[in-house]
């Protein structure tokens, strides 16, 4: 493609001019001394053939469909259909979320996207104390199967497609789910969605963690495992970045650590004696679409790859669909701005579309409001409308994966891959992700990358439009959505009511199983399923989990 | 040491249960950054748990973050409880995602000031220095 006497006079010519633009710099500099991007990558002024000396296509590159999918994991890629628009969603109580999501069923969406509050999330009933002010503010709050039935009553898990943004108690919320499909009519095999599932980074970014890594660990695998023969067609955890950027990670870092989690639940798997290429195709992926359009791109063509030759070489799949990364992607929240909202709008259409020419599979569009509030419904329009225009007006979904072959996109790829692998190699030595999360090891890079990043906008060295440059006198917008706090008076009320109607005796049963089970090595899914039948409440259920299995204490990772 | 100065001592809590803690470790490392000494509380502390470890730790300043908007609730509730403690002279502050109709009512329930996103820390650092009790 390129032989050497090409490049020895491509070389020559680059020195050449490269002295002459130093010479001009030296009397008018450029805007910077020096460019880096948000991971420490030095970028640099031209980029051009050489930058890719050893760049081999079947090696590097390979075709869209094909190892190593660093052009996609699809041959057509959206010639062929569209990401998947899924818009995260919960409202208040499980009344109103059902009213919403057959709304959208019947406007042809496909796909519910199920957001919880923090109760729910971390295991604890709408009457605990510790709830109290938080009771479906996030999103729905769920204390028993009861709550489920409401939230899809009159639609047919059978035909829909759910995701559900629930992680250590994400066994409850899939076994509630199972349980309303079977009263439905409709059997585990058919049923499609995700659970995010991915504890290893509610304990470095997110938070919502209950048990210790250990206990936490055999339930993921418990969860595989169970699906794999009960329900094959549910992704079974979403290994999310998206966190792990928005807690301050640099786009280097969000591929490295969670392609490390990723590496640790496979780990954790096969020493459960799962089969790589039974659960692996299953996994699916989460990432973040962050302000730097390009490295943004190259970041999703990296980590395909990377996961690729993980998957390949390191766990021996053989299966090309354990090898592909199949990812949804959320335009990052911590990039919106409090100040002029509505520049926040162009803001996500360029992460979106950066997603886009990333080959994402499904994408998150986040509302102009949302540094202020939870959005409004305009402005969740307008997200939406956002990643229409990009597929239908923009073009640049004609040909696949369009941005291959920029010198600097390939480049940065490499580097990318490069930098990640470094990283994963670091926390191998250090005994796995697990072991780097309960060292500290992964808080601690993310919160200094946090920290250095809001250094450089308080020295004006990173600027934002409408923070610390470029500010206009506004008016503050007003009338933002806010939350009823009569639901958690409501909840509490049904859960009252469930509670004089259960039957006793197949709770304490139900509980007993499942107690036994957590100190032994069977399978908990059955019995957290039974658990559920017996109308044994998510807080009743996580308490027994608790008792065996104790609580994560975090390490304090300042100072 | 010739600085005979006592060093302005901080909590840094995050009350209620989200698990957004960007900014208050970002906050809490450019407070010590500037010279403070930063007890950092951890996630899920219940406004108890807060009270009790700012009276333990005998800090000038509480710097409270929310993001899930259980504030309305939340950061009163400490107010109330210190209230009940006896302490009357440590400066509370609060940030996060903090609609500003809500503010008024917090700095009636006697939260000193609020953040909202796109502070500056030295803002905050300066705030603090000129209305720290005892200086």
């Amino acid at each position: 493609m390129f032989d050497e006497k090409n490049q020895a006079s491509l070389a020559g010519a680059l020195k050449k001019w490269s002295e002459a633009v130093d010479q001009k710099v030296s009397k008018r500099p450029e805007r910077r001394p020096e460019f880096i991007n948000t991971s420490g990558i030095p970028i640099k002024r031209l980029y051009t053939p050489l930058d890719n000396p050893e760049e081999n296509h079947a090696d590097d590159l390979g075709f869209p469909g094909e190892y190593p999918y660093t052009r996609g994991v699809q041959p057509t890629m959206y010639r062929g259909r569209f990401w998947t628009m899924r818009q995260y969603a919960g409202f208040a109580s499980a009344e109103e979320s059902n009213k919403r999501y057959r709304f959208l069923l019947g406007q042809g969406q496909t796909g519910l996207s199920v957001a919880f509050d923090l109760p729910t999330q971390i295991g604890y009933d709408s009457d605990n104390e510790i709830a109290i002010g938080e009771v479906g503010k996030v999103g729905v709050a769920i204390d028993s199967l009861a709550d489920v039935e409401t939230l899809f009553k009159g639609i047919p898990l059978d035909k829909v497609s759910t995701s559900m943004t629930i992680n250590a108690p994400a066994a409850i919320l899939l076994a509630m789910y199972i349980v309303v499909a079977e009263k439905q009519g409709a059997s585990p095999q058919q049923l499609k969605g995700t659970i995010q599932n991915d504890i290893l980074k509610e304990y470095s970014s997110r938070g919502t963690y209950i048990y210790p890594p250990k206990p936490s660990m055999r339930i993921i695998t418990d969860i595989f495992s169970y699906c794999a023969e009960h329900v094959p067609l549910w992704n079974t955890i979403s290994i999310s970045g998206y966190h792990i950027r928005e807690a301050g990670s640099t786009a280097v870092q969000e591929i490295a650590f969670t392609l490390a989690n990723g590496i640790a639940y496979v780990d954790a798997a096969l020493k459960a004696g799962l089969d790589v290429d039974k659960f692996g195709p299953r996994l699916s992926f989460f990432f973040n679409a962050h302000l730097d359009f390009l490295e943004e791109v190259a970041k999703y063509r990296a980590a395909r790859k990377l996961w690729a030759h993980i998957m390949k070489e390191r766990f021996g799949a053989k299966n090309p669909k354990s090898m592909m990364i199949r990812f949804h992607t959320q335009t990052a929240g911590c990039t919106l701005t409090a100040q002029q909202p509505k520049n926040n709008i162009v803001r996500v259409a360029y992460q979106a579309l950066s997603a886009v020419l990333g080959g994402t599979q499904s994408l998150h569009t986040n509302s102009m409001d949302e540094a202020l509030s939870l959005p409004s419904e305009e402005s969740v329009q307008i997200a939406l409308k956002t990643q229409q225009m990009i597929a239908y007006e923009t073009g640049v979904t004609d040909t696949v994966d369009p941005l291959a072959g920029s010198y600097y996109v390939e480049a940065l790829t490499r580097e990318i891959y490069d930098r990640a692998y470094a990283y994963i190699k670091k926390i191998d030595e250090m005994g796995g992700a697990a072991a780097a999360i309960e060292q500290g090891y992964v808080q601690r890079e993310i919160q200094d990358s946090a920290y250095a990043y809001q250094r450089e906008i308080e020295k004006d060295e990173r600027i934002v439009v409408g923070l610390n440059r470029f500010h206009i006198e506004e008016e503050r917008p007003k009338n933002l959505l806010r939350v009823d706090p009569a639901v958690r008076n409501q909840q509490i009320e049904r859960l009252t009511k469930l509670k004089g109607e259960r039957n006793d005796e197949s709770v304490k049963n139900a509980l007993a199983a499942l107690d036994r089970g957590a100190r032994g090595e069977d399978n908990l899914m059955p019995l957290i399923l039974e658990a559920v039948r017996s109308y044994s409440t998510l807080g009743e259920i996580c308490d027994v989990l608790r008792g065996v299995f104790g609580e994560y204490q975090a390490i304090n990772t300042l100072g | 040491m010739g600085n005979k100065k006592k060093k302005i001592r901080v909590l840094a809590a995050k009350p209620g249960l989200d698990g957004h803690d960007r900014g208050i470790k970002v906050v809490a490392l450019a407070l010590m950054n500037s010279g403070m000494e930063v007890v950092y509380t951890g996630l899920r502390q219940t406004p108890t748990q807060i009270v009790e470890s700012a009276i333990q730790e005998d800090v000038d300043v509480i710097a409270m973050s929310i993001l899930s908007g259980a504030h309305d609730y939340l950061f009163p509730k400490v107010m109330e409880l210190l209230k009940a403690k006896g302490v009357t002279d440590m400066l509370v502050l609060g940030g996060g995602i903090i609609p500003d109709e809500d503010i008024p009512p917090l700095k009636e329930a006697g939260i000193a000031e609020v953040f909202g996103p796109g502070t500056v820390t030295t803002d905050i650092i300066s705030y603090i220095q000129t209305h720290a009790p005892g200086l």
